[in-house]
């Protein structure tokens, strides 16, 4: 899991400024019951609740997102049943199983 | 139709796309087109999801009604059939007249009669010790964020690079009530000042540009030098840089925007053969057209990942290469000779830019040895210069030798400082060290999209 306290508000990196009246959606990750808005990309929704996506394979930092138009790559999230996701193009759904690191069996 | 069968594919659904394609269908001609959005729009029109409710004037600011006029073309010709509109999909690869395509129901194959790459651009970026840390985002990834999700990534933000969008980005997060702390321009004000009589070809843009700038006010700092971006174990906590005059500083934050103009996004017009050539004003190697935007072969590109005109050469360029294909043909084809014009004046007014807003090669050859280059896969400055040591000064051998520009953004936002570090290192200038070619895919694809639907899914069909 990345990043201490995350179930703390405000310990994400998300700062909204705009478009705050939508519909709430419920979705999981790494086992806790985080909360969204319809209409968040998966990136939006984990990095309000988390500061990062997942850790680097090659460094030890967490990894957040970059271009957020699907060109770098840096914020495919893992689910717990199911294919990565690219985060910053795929809109959060009601009941997703998002992980931020890889699942037992692919270590 | 073309009435050989396989149809024009156009890639891309920003300004330049879809102005191709409207100009396709005024003709009879009926194209798919392929994009990776979920609505067309492209990045600098990008629309946000069905639900949100601010104004196109406040997502768009002055440029509202161009944005809604080209999103109301598409839409129109999209719902009654006269495009074919394949949206939430990715070009992965391109060989033998077809293409394939990662979309919403798995990969497919499209053959292509003539092919039309509206592909756009990304943020063309330059290390910075740092910026690998989560919390840093490009400029374009940063403006992303709030038109369409109304959101950014932090509560203090030092934006940095050089170009149009720098500006444009601090006045829209200020405007959106973010707390922008410093925005750090690579470019000196003497080679801004010395853009102008370029700048001139467009002088309502130039004013709004010297506008917006002085809406900045002493955030906004001239010819400044980046150090490094410090860094704790959740994100940046502030930017060490360099004034004009050489002083030190230090501006305390909690997010970064790193960006120096943009990047023509070339991957498809690699596979799809086209030449390249080295444009010393974009300091990047851009594929090869005549004026309309041919490439040969049956081949068209347009918009940003052609030369970067901005969204409205992008029409401009989409009106002409659909001419050319249309022309190509044998069909009756629109006058060219009224947007040729235009483009002449938007082309000047650009290499104005990319002169006012210069590559930072300097700062890029003095990168310290630790720093980071690829993203990705974290190669350093340092293992990049050992490899130009034993393995020599080409690109492609260092790049298989020192794997930049093989991680999985495909080099996108490693490859120019890549190649700079690569000539500095042997003492020449970036165009002789040679292009770091593209390879398929294109972007990532799961190896599922590969493997033939039916074979070990029983029942599936
Ligand atoms: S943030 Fe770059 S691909 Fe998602």
């Amino acid at each position: 899991m990345i990043g201490a306290g995350k179930d703390a508000p405000g310990a994400g990196r998300v700062v909204r400024l705009a478009e705050q009246g939508r519909a709430p959606v419920r979705f999981r990750l790494d086992g806790a019951d985080c909360a969204a808005m319809e209409g968040d990309t998966v990136l939006t929704a984990v990095l309000a609740s988390v500061p990062a996506l997942r850790r680097s394979e090659f460094g030890p930092e967490g990894r957040a997102g970059f271009c957020l138009m699907g060109a770098c790559q840096d914020c495919w999230v893992w689910q717990e049943v199911g294919p990565r996701l690219r985060a910053c193009s795929t809109p959060i759904a009601e009941g997703m199983k998002l992980l931020t690191e890889a699942p037992g069996d692919w270590t | 139709m073309s009435g050989r069968g396989a149809p024009v594919v156009v890639v891309g659904a920003g300004p330049a796309g879809i102005r191709a394609a409207e100009t396709l269908a005024a003709a009879g001609v009926r194209p798919v087109v392929i994009d990776e959005g979920r609505r067309a729009g492209g990045q600098i029109y990008r629309r946000p999801p069905e639900g949100f409710s601010r104004t196109p004037q406040t997502l768009y600011g002055p440029e509202a009604s161009k944005a809604v006029a080209l999103h109301a073309v598409f839409d129109a010709a999209a719902a009654s059939g006269r495009v074919d509109h394949r949206p939430e999909s990715s070009v992965l690869a391109l060989g033998d007249g077809a293409l394939q395509v990662l979309g919403p129901e798995g990969r497919s194959s499209i053959a292509y009669d003539r092919l039309i790459l509206a592909t756009g651009a990304t943020d063309r970026l330059a290390p910075v010790p740092g910026w690998q840390s989560p919390g840093v985002y490009g400029l374009g990834g940063t403006q992303i964020a709030l038109k369409a999700q109304g959101l950014t990534f932090g509560r203090r933000i030092v934006l940095a690079g050089s170009g149009p969008l720098l500006t444009l980005v601090a006045v829209q997060l200020l405007k959106a009530g973010a707390a922008v702390a410093a925005v750090l321009d690579t470019a000196p004000l003497g080679r801004q000042i010395a853009a102008l009589p370029e700048l001139l070809a467009r002088p309502v843009f130039a004013l709004r540009g010297v506008a917006m700038r002085a809406a900045l006010g002493g955030r906004y700092h001239a010819g400044i030098s980046l150090d490094r971006i410090e860094v704790d174990g959740r994100g940046p906590v502030a930017v060490a840089w360099h004034d004009a005059g050489g002083r030190v500083r230090r501006t305390d934050c909690d997010m970064v925007g790193l960006g120096w103009h943009l990047q023509a996004e070339t991957h498809l017009a690699d596979l799809a053969g086209c030449a390249f050539d080295y444009d010393e004003t974009w300091a990047q190697w851009l594929p090869r057209t005549d004026r309309m935007g041919r490439a040969g072969d049956g081949v068209y590109l347009a918009g940003d990942g052609l030369r970067i005109l901005g969204a409205d050469g992008a029409e401009v360029a989409g009106r002409l290469a659909a001419a050319a294909c249309l022309a190509d043909m044998g069909l009756p084809a629109p006058d060219a000779a009224a947007d040729l014009r235009k483009l002449d004046r938007l082309d000047r007014f650009a290499r104005g830019i990319a002169h006012a807003f210069p590559w930072p090669a300097e700062m890029i050859r003095a990168l310290p040895d630790e720093t980071v280059v690829c993203r990705c896969e974290g190669v350093t400055a340092g293992e990049l210069r050992k490899t130009v040591d034993y393995g020599g000064a080409e690109a492609n051998r260092v790049k298989s030798l020192g794997r930049v520009g093989m991680g999985r953004c495909q080099g996108r936002f490693c490859r120019l400082a890549g190649v700079e570090l690569i000539a500095a290192r042997a003492g020449t200038g970036a165009d002789s060290v040679g292009r770091l070619r593209g390879q398929a895919p294109v972007r990532p694809a799961p190896v599922e999209a590969w493997m033939d639907r039916g074979c070990g899914a029983a029942g599936s069909g």
